[in-house]
C-alpha cells in the first residue's frame, strides 16, 4: 500500500478533453489536489496517472503523438487510469477515424449501433456485470451503477474485468497490469465512481 | 433493456435563481442553484438539466460562473441550455464542467449550428430542445417560450425537425409539450410515443409530470429513456427516493441508491 507510505502525486494528462475539470473536482471531493500536465517529466514522476478523455479518438491521439505521450504512457509502470475515450486509446485501434491507438489493452474498438429500439450514444445509468470474481467488485456498491456516455465500444476479453449490456455486451472496466479503464465516467457517478477512484489511489 | 430510465429535476434559472412559472408564466423563486443542485444530488438525481430561460429572448448567453459552482459539487451529469448560439460559448459552458449543451431557438434559427456543435464537440454533448404545441391538428414548434412576449410560431412540424436534428447530429432530445407543462396533469403520452418511433437517439419527456403514476406511464407508453420534470420537485408533490422505489417495484429499472460505506 504505497498510497499509506508516500504522498499521492496524481497527474492528469492534458488530452483536451472536457471531462478534466470534472474529473478534478472529483478528487477534490476525495482531497486529492491533482495536477494537470502533459509533460513527459511530470507523468513520469507522478504516483498515479490518469488519461481522461472526451472528444474524438483521432484527435486524441494526434495530440498525444505531438506531445510525444504516444511512447511514454505504455511504458508507464505507476498505477494508470484511461476514462472513457481514455479507455479506447489504450486499445489497439479505434473504428472511430479508424485510429491507431497505444496498444496496452489487446483488441479494437468499433461503432454501437443504433436503432429506435437500442438508442445511441449508450447514455445513461447502466450496471456493472462481473464475468469472474474481481477483487475490485468487493471496492464497489452493490449494484454499481455507473454513468455512460460513448458511441463506440471495446470487446469483452480476458483484460475485460468488468462488462455492461447495451443490446451487444462490452467492457465496462479492463484491466492490464498497471493499467485500470473505465468506459463510463467515474467522476460522474455518484458514490459508485467515487469509490472507483478510491480503489485507483489506494493502488 | 439495461439502461435506467432517468428522473431528471429541470431547474428554470433566471437572474442566477431557480425560477418555476406554470405555462412559461408567472415565476417565481424557488431557490439557490447551488443549494438545490445538491439537494437533488443527494435524493438520487440521474442528471439536472439546468435551462437560463431569460436568455434567448434577451439575446445574451448565460452567465457560467455558476456553471463551475454547479460542476464542483455534483457528482452526476448535467446538461446546461439557454442562449447557446455559438461553438464559442458552447466550449465555454463545457469547459466549465457542463456534461451537455442543449440548444432550442438558436437551432430553429441556425439549423447548421447543430452540425457544428456535433463536429467540434462530439454528438454526446448536444441536446435539442423542442418546446412543442397542438395547433390546426398538428404539433407544431414554438420557440423563444422563456419570455411570451417574444414566441414565435416557427412554421415546422415537430415531428419533421425531430427527424432532422438527428440527421444534423442532436445524441439527444428533449420533447417539452407546452399543452402538458406546469399543469401536472400527466406527460403528453400520445406525441411522446409518435416521437419515440421516429427517435434513435435518448428521447426525454418533458411537461406534465404531477403524480408517479404519470412517470409509470411515460415509461410504459412512450417507452422514453428519461423523464424531465420541475414543480412536482420543486414544490415536494413528490419526493425521488420514494419515486424511484415505487418505480423499481413496478418494474422499471431505475437506479436504486446505495448506502455510502463512508463513515465520517
Amino acid at each position: 500500500m504505497s498510497a499509506s507510505t508516500k504522498p499521492l502525486q496524481v497527474v492528469i494528462i492534458d488530452s483536451g478533453g472536457y471531462n478534466i475539470g470534472s474529473v478534478m473536482a472529483a478528487l477534490q471531493r476525495l482531497r486529492v489536489q491533482a495536477v494537470l500536465s502533459n509533460d513527459g517529466a511530470t507523468i513520469e514522476a507522478a504516483s498515479h496517472v490518469i488519461l481522461p478523455g472526451v472528444g474524438h479518438a483521432a484527435t486524441a491521439m494526434r495530440k498525444l503523438k505531438a506531445a510525444g505521450l504516444d511512447r511514454l504512457i505504455p511504458a508507464l509502470k505507476q498505477p494508470v487510469l484511461g476514462i472513457c475515450l481514455g479507455l479506447q486509446l489504450l486499445y489497439e485501434h479505434s473504428a472511430e477515424g479508424n485510429t491507431q491507438c497505444l496498444g496496452i489493452l489487446p483488441g479494437a474498438v468499433s461503432k454501437l449501433h443504433g436503432s429506435t429500439d437500442l438508442r445511441t450514444p449508450h447514455m445513461g445509468w447502466n450496471r456493472l456485470q462481473w464475468p469472474a470474481e474481481s477483487a475490485l467488485q468487493q471496492q464497489l456498491p452493490n449494484p454499481a451503477w455507473m454513468y455512460f456516455v460513448h458511441s463506440y465500444a471495446a470487446p469483452i476479453n480476458h483484460c475485460t474485468v468488468a462488462s455492461v449490456s447495451h443490446g451487444v455486451a462490452f467492457t465496462a472496466l479492463a484491466q492490464r497490469d498497471n493499467f485500470l479503464a473505465a468506459q463510463f465516467h467515474p467522476e460522474r457517478s455518484a458514490q459508485a465512481g467515487a469509490a472507483l477512484f478510491s480503489h485507483f489511489l489506494s493502488l | 433493456m439495461s439502461l435506467a430510465r432517468r428522473i431528471i429535476p429541470c431547474l428554470d434559472v433566471r437572474d442566477g435563481q431557480v425560477v418555476k412559472g406554470v405555462r412559461f408564466r408567472d415565476h417565481q423563486v424557488v431557490g439557490d442553484i447551488v443549494e438545490l443542485a445538491a439537494r437533488y444530488r443527494d435524493a438520487g438525481a440521474d442528471e439536472l438539466v439546468f435551462y437560463d430561460i431569460t436568455a434567448s429572448p434577451q439575446q445574451r448567453s448565460v452567465d457560467v460562473s455558476w456553471v463551475e459552482r454547479v460542476s464542483a459539487v455534483l457528482d452526476i451529469p448535467f446538461c446546461v441550455a439557454g442562449g447557446i448560439r455559438s461553438l464559442a460559448t458552447a466550449d465555454t459552458i463545457l469547459r466549465a464542467g457542463a456534461d451537455k449543451i442543449s440548444i432550442n431557438s438558436p437551432a430553429l434559427q441556425n439549423p447548421d449550428l447543430i452540425n457544428q456543435l456535433a463536429d467540434e464537440f462530439g454528438r454526446q454533448c448536444v441536446v435539442i430542445g423542442i418546446d412543442s404545441i397542438l395547433a390546426d391538428g398538428h404539433w407544431q414548434l414554438r420557440h423563444n417560450t422563456g419570455d411570451p412576449e417574444h414566441m414565435i410560431d416557427s412554421q415546422r412540424l415537430t415531428l419533421d425537425w425531430l427527424v432532422e436534428v438527428q440527421q444534423r447530429g442532436a445524441g439527444e432530445i428533449v420533447l417539452n409539450c407546452m399543452d402538458a407543462d406546469g399543469v401536472r396533469s400527466g406527460y403528453d403520452l400520445v406525441q411522446l410515443a409518435a416521437a419515440r418511433k421516429l427517435c434513435q437517439v435518448p428521447l426525454i419527456a418533458s411537461g406534465g409530470a404531477g403524480t408517479r403514476e404519470h412517470f409509470d406511464q411515460v415509461f410504459c407508453q412512450a417507452d422514453v429513456d428519461g423523464a424531465l420534470a420541475a414543480s412536482v420537485f420543486h414544490k415536494a408533490v413528490l419526493a425521488i427516493p420514494e419515486l424511484k422505489q415505487w418505480l423499481h417495484q413496478q418494474g422499471h429499472s431505475v437506479r436504486t441508491l446505495t448506502p455510502t460505506t463512508d463513515s465520517h
